[in-house]
């Protein structure tokens, strides 16, 4: 249990300071923009309380917030993205269901298994917070775009980022 | 009460749910709410000191680009010596005291800054003490930068002219007709002028500077040079993009406009209001 809070506090310091320092000063093609800090969310244990999930989305929401000045808008699509999360573990649960006292990481649950999960709920994610960001519906479809583009760059990062510090085998 | 908890229990995912999205949005609001002073924003000390000791380590990168500008305004500033004239004129006293300097500017040095946003914002290290109010205009040695929104005491955060309620006054050198200038998203190297009427005369390359309308910006400051322009079926106004003057992407040293005789403007321009 103490094994498992410090893992994650560890995992959210490391992310909150490569977020900030690395991933906010990468601009390609303008203005597409990875939001990795989300891989806290996505690691959280199977069995951690819904009121728990989303407080910790709002508080790693929050700390992105202060550091880039943006008021609350990763705040509001990270909590939207952890009220998202139990809804989504069990749609795509696999045919036995979950194993106790594991977290959903790639070499626990397998790569299609951790695709469909991370592609979903990062892209949840990005929608909410560049439909924040923008307020205007009349950007709908650049917004959007710009949503998906910056997904696709976010999931390229968290897959390789989980194959690099994946211990033991993967899966298949 | 005992079904109210039993209630509020059974709902508690979507309550707290419910609670924590109404806060994260009254943080946005009050945010983009231009005269509130908000608490998260990195004017805040923290982070401040934070995105200080991150930019020393940045700005060694840009090094050789800041000085190129640097030397660049120093040419441009050393021949506007009265030594480097030929004709030396009898210098001119002027009596009457309105002939106060009206524009100041205070050096600052980027320690944040971003241009992947919808909205951008820099940080600047100066605040309160070194005399930076809100509201004020923010240049570099290329064109305009934005205006100050929040400051604290040592640091104070910027509204880029790549935002979305971002409006620069802005006119042609050549013959002076006026539009303002807004960020429409995108690359951060284009802006769009728009309330640019069908008879003026409009050519690819022209120069767009400040206008003397706003308080914010002396007139003359660069802002860019048109790019592309084109006239939408229907309108009576031109849609002109603008190469941006200043480099958004490698900005290290700023200044703070100072205007000494903003209020004074202000004042007078608000008794208008009332008729």
């Amino acid at each position: 249990m103490i094994n498992k809070i410090v893992g994650n506090l560890f995992r959210f310091i490391f992310l909150v300071i490569v977020q900030i320092t690395v991933m906010d000063n990468i601009q390609l093609n303008g203005y597409l923009n990875p939001f990795i800090y989300v891989v806290f969310i996505l690691m959280l244990p199977f069995e951690t309380p819904g009121w728990l999930l989303l407080l910790l989305g709002f508080i790693a929401g929050i700390t992105i917030d202060i550091f880039a000045g943006t008021g609350g808008i990763h705040a509001a699509a990270t909590v939207f993205m952890a009220f998202c999360r139990p809804r989504i573990i069990r749609i795509i649960s696999p045919r036995d269901g979950y194993e106790a006292e594991t977290k959903p990481s790639i070499n626990n649950m397998g790569i299609r298994w951790f695709l469909t999960y991370s592609i979903t709920l990062v892209l949840l994610h990005h929608t909410a917070l560049f439909f924040i960001e923008s307020f205007k519906l009349s950007e709908f479809l650049p917004v959007f775009l710009r949503a998906i583009q910056s997904a696709a760059l976010t999931l390229l990062l968290i897959v390789m980022g989980s194959f690099l510090f994946a211990r033991g085998k993967v899966v298949e | 009460m005992r079904n109210l908890f039993q209630l509020l229990w059974r709902y508690h995912f979507l309550i707290l749910f419910l609670l924590l999205e109404l806060g994260s949005f009254v943080l946005v609001v009050r945010n983009n709410n231009f005269q509130q002073t908000t608490f998260v924003n990195s004017a805040n000390v923290v982070t401040g000191t934070f995105y200080n000791w991150l930019s020393s380590a940045k700005t060694y990168i840009h090094l050789k680009k800041t000085n190129a500008n640097l030397a660049a305004e120093n040419a441009h500033l050393l021949s506007l010596l009265p030594d480097t004239t030929n004709i030396h004129l009898a210098p001119t006293t002027i009596k009457n005291d309105t002939y106060h300097q009206q524009y100041e500017y205070i050096s600052a040095h980027v320690i944040n800054n971003s241009i992947n946003r919808r909205n951008n914002y820099l940080t600047l290290n100066v605040g309160t003490v070194d005399g930076v109010r809100p509201e004020m205009g923010v240049i570099c040695g290329n064109g305009v930068v934005g205006k100050v929104k929040n400051v604290s005491e040592h640091f104070c955060t910027v509204m880029s002219v790549l935002h979305n309620e971002s409006k620069v006054s802005a006119k042609f050198k050549k013959n002076n007709y006026y539009g303002s200038l807004v960020w429409e998203g995108g690359s951060s190297e284009y802006a769009t002028l728009n309330d640019i009427a069908l008879h003026v005369p409009v050519a690819v390359g022209d120069s767009i500077i400040t206008t003397s309308y706003s308080p914010l910006y002396p007139e003359g400051i660069m802002v860019g040079i048109v790019s592309h322009f084109d006239r939408k079926p229907g309108q009576n106004f031109y849609s002109i993009k603008v190469k941006l003057a200043t480099d958004f992407s490698a900005l290290t040293y700023v200044y703070v406009v100072l205007n000494k005789f903003k209020m004074e403007q202000e004042k007078l321009e608000s008794l208008n209001k009332h008729d």
